[in-house]
């Protein structure tokens, strides 16, 4: 690998916290993902829409909260995250519901947005 | 052409780890190099030595270990997801090394492919 | 790009999701989303209509495991593992929907 190589990564969040693992290990290949200086897009769909979610409170089931972490992101210079319209709509969510702020966009935006990416994680 | 893998599920529960064995065997097969096979999620059980499945069955660990043995395969198990499920050195099978999340983003940077098998 | 789906369309929404986004290329339906292919499926006529714009495959050894090998949906490609290769190398960019 020559010294510098910038890829488009692309982590695709689908499933939501909680009820399984899926999105705490994403997160943290995310947070890991910044060290590596590439171009990393997050994107939201279907139930990993729910990771967003205003007002988590884990505390009765005894799991760590780790939503506040998706609003430190920025700091880590990750500042694309993008949110499928539809999979919002689907789930009775607007835009106002989410805890960080994100650019929402269209099924067939999405899909031409992961045509550009060169490695697509999804988890 | 060189090929990363990522394996996100554990052995025998789910066909995951099955597809991309038999996946990683057909592109060696043809020529292709695999960069790195990274363990995550439950996907670090696939490297616990203390696996016994029935005689009958196929062994998905040693067949891994078989694998890396004969190709120089690199078997990346992730720590902080190993640790969470009691996967050490001490119970590590051969081939396999446990490493950061980091050897998955290098991965993903240095091959020219990288294809997910989970659930 | 290459579309890879593993579940049963019947019990996860992991082939809707794909067919919802994805802007041509292929489709690889491998594991239990081999079903999806298959006639009389619940889910045939949407693999029917996504012909039209993206090239299905299927797992040939995953079919055959579950004995609906006879049953394939005209149009729709079988491969081997070594098929599979193949198509990831074909495509620059692929992605699991998991």
């Amino acid at each position: 690998m020559s010294e510098g190589t910038v890829k488009k990564f692309m982590f695709v969040n689908r499933k939501a916290p909680y009820g399984t693992i899926y999105a705490l290990e994403s997160l943290e290949v995310v947070l890991i993902s910044a060290a590596f200086d590439q171009d990393v897009s997050l994107v939201f769909m279907d139930d990993g829409v729910f990771q967003l979610k205003k007002g988590q409170q884990t505390k009765g089931i005894e799991n760590k909260n780790f939503s506040p972490t998706y609003r430190a992101l920025d700091g880590y210079d990750i500042e694309k995250l993008y949110v499928e319209q539809e999979s919002l709509a689907a789930r009775g969510l607007t835009e106002d519901d989410l805890l960080v702020d994100v650019t929402v966009m269209s099924k067939a935006e999405m899909g031409k947005l992961m045509e550009t990416m060169d490695v697509v994680l999804s988890f | 052409m060189k090929i990363a893998i990522l394996i996100n599920e554990g052995p025998y529960q789910h066909q995951a780890t099955d597809t991309a064995f038999l996946f990683c065997k057909a592109a060696l097969a043809k020529g292709h190099e695999i960069r790195r096979v990274f363990f995550y999620h439950d996907g670090v059980n696939n490297s616990s030595s203390l696996t016994e499945p029935p005689q009958d069955d196929r062994n998905i660990v040693q067949r891994w270990s078989k694998l890396a043995d004969e190709h120089k395969l690199d078997l990346v198990v992730c720590v902080a997801a190993a640790l969470r499920r009691g996967i050490k050195d001490e119970n590590l099978a051969p081939g396999f090394r446990i490493s950061g999340l980091g050897q998955l983003v290098e991965a993903g940077i240095e091959a020219d492919r990288l294809v997910t098998f989970g659930d | 790009m290459l579309h890879i789906v593993n579940k049963s369309p019947l019990e996860r929404n992991a082939l809707d999701a794909c067919l919802r986004v994805a802007q041509g290329g292929a489709l690889l339906l491998t594991e239990d989303a081999v079903y999806a292919a298959t006639r009389g499926n619940a889910a045939a006529d949407k693999i029917t209509a996504a012909m039209a714009g993206i090239k299905v495959y299927v797992l040939g050894p995953d079919l055959d495991a579950r004995g609906m090998t006879d049953r394939l949906l005209e149009g729709v490609t079988s491969v081997d593992y070594g098929g599979f290769v193949d198509l990831v190398a074909e495509y620059p960019t692929n992605q699991s929907w998991l």
